[in-house]
């Protein structure tokens, strides 16, 4: 299983000078299977690159989306398979008790957000509900579990083999916690994390910054790592950075914690970085 | 070679939510599973059963509905399958109720209760919550 970031930031894209190094595209994380499944997480910004390297190709595509804030599909629009004739692809996100995911995605792609109405793509696409049961995407085995965030919103876990990858770019577990972090059976996101190879967890927030966003939906950097090492993960990858905090303020804030003795391996994930997981390799190559 | 524990496993985030928010409230709350165990109980729950929930842990549904003896308004015996939180539960419906407990101190409270079905997105039957509120005889 390989794992490429293509977009890491959160909540808005913020393309600059000052935002190169980690990148300013957001959520979208690339997953190849041994056997070539490419599954997406996410469509944030991130996805127009990556949907550059899908064009003109065969084979299914299947996107997961994490829950269906804008700057997690914006990137829909862009993405150029979706504009093949009769390209396999293939949109799962979190269920909602009120609008299919089709009724709500028609709510960005279509007029006057967007010019084409989804109705119109020429590709093959078929929208899921995210089971809540595991189930299996192009060989690759998929769990979904809902997280705490504004709105219906899932974390995902993949499993090819027994390597394993856990994706919760947007995560308040601390929220409302008198005593965080919980214990893992009280721990949102834990049954998604647990043990995970690597976790590509949320940490939008400063511990300062976090004391006025309280319920909206993001981690500290501080949280993150408290939830990682419940979670006994083997590596933690910070994401969903804030769109004001700069490659500079990111290098501060992750130069401080990489000096601490911290029982997995960290990193603060940029555009980009590619992640092997498999025998013979080593994560973060 | 030491046995491997398997780790506990983790509960429904809209369960783990409705905790969070009755840690914080000031009347008595109970969270039951599906099958009416006691998940979780705040704070000003504790005087009503007699436990500290940091002390108990969860209980059992044959532990925690044995500490009191519920009775109807009028005095009469209140069978357990009509309580308001096994309403809820096994009804999947909300209910409440003006009713007498005595509790591990003794003393007869009449109360009022009203529960209701947790109900998650995609058909998920995560539980019931039952609130109380303690009113004058």
């Amino acid at each position: 299983m390989r794992v490429t970031l293509w977009g890491t930031r959160g909540s808005l894209a913020s393309p600059g000078p000052e935002t190169v190094g980690y990148g300013g595209n957001t959520a979208c994380v690339e997953v190849r299977g041994a056997d070539g499944a490419v599954i997406i997480l996410d469509a944030g910004t991130g996805l127009r690159r990556l949907g550059a390297t899908l064009a003109g190709r065969d084979g299914r595509i299947d996107i997961l989306l994490s829950h269906l804030h804008v700057d997690h599909i914006q990137g829909l629009g862009f993405f150029a398979p979706l504009f093949e004739p009769g390209r396999e692809v293939h949109v799962w996100g979190p269920p909602s008790t009120t609008m299919d995911l089709r009724a709500r995605l028609a709510r960005y792609l279509s007029p006057p957000l967007f010019p084409v109405p989804i109705r119109e793509l020429p590709s093959d696409l078929t929208l899921h509900d995210v089971p809540f049961s595991r189930f299996e995407v192009q060989g690759i085995e998929v769990s979904a579990g809902l997280v705490c965030h504004p709105g219906p919103t899932v974390g995902y876990r993949l499993r090819e083999g027994r390597w394993t990858l856990a994706y919760l770019p947007d995560h308040e577990p601390a929220l409302g916690d008198r005593h965080y972090p919980a214990p893992p059976d009280w721990l949102s996101g834990y049954a998604i994390a647990r043990g995970a190879d690597i976790l590509v967890h949320d940490a939008q927030y400063t511990d300062e910054e976090y004391a006025s966003r309280i319920g909206w939906g993001h981690s500290t950097l501080t949280q993150a790592v408290q939830f990682a090492t419940v979670a006994e993960v083997k590596r933690l990858v910070t994401f969903h950075h804030d769109p004001d905090h700069t490659d500079d303020m990111l290098d501060r804030l992750s130069g401080g914690l990489a000096r601490q003795e911290l029982p997995f391996e960290f990193s603060p994930g940029w555009e980009g970085e590619t992640f092997e997981l498999g025998e013979g390799s080593r994560s973060g190559v | 070679m030491g046995a491997t524990r398997e780790p506990p496993a983790q509960k429904e985030v809209e369960v783990i939510l409705t905790r969070h928010l009755a840690s914080y409230l000031a009347m008595p709350v109970f969270v039951v599973d599906p099958q009416g165990n006691l998940l979780y109980y705040n704070e000003p729950a504790e005087a009503l059963l007699g436990h500290r929930y940091q002390e108990s842990g969860e209980l059992t549904a044959e532990e925690w509905s044995t500490i009191w003896e519920a009775r109807t308004a009028e005095g009469q015996p209140l069978p357990p399958e009509e309580l308001p939180l096994m309403v809820a539960l096994n009804k999947r419906q909300p209910s409440h109720r003006h009713m007498r407990i005595t509790g591990l101190d003794g003393a007869v409270r009449n109360i009022e209760v009203t529960a209701f079905p947790l109900e998650g997105q995609g058909g998920r039957h995560l539980g019931a919550v039952a609130v109380f509120w303690e009113t004058p005889a």
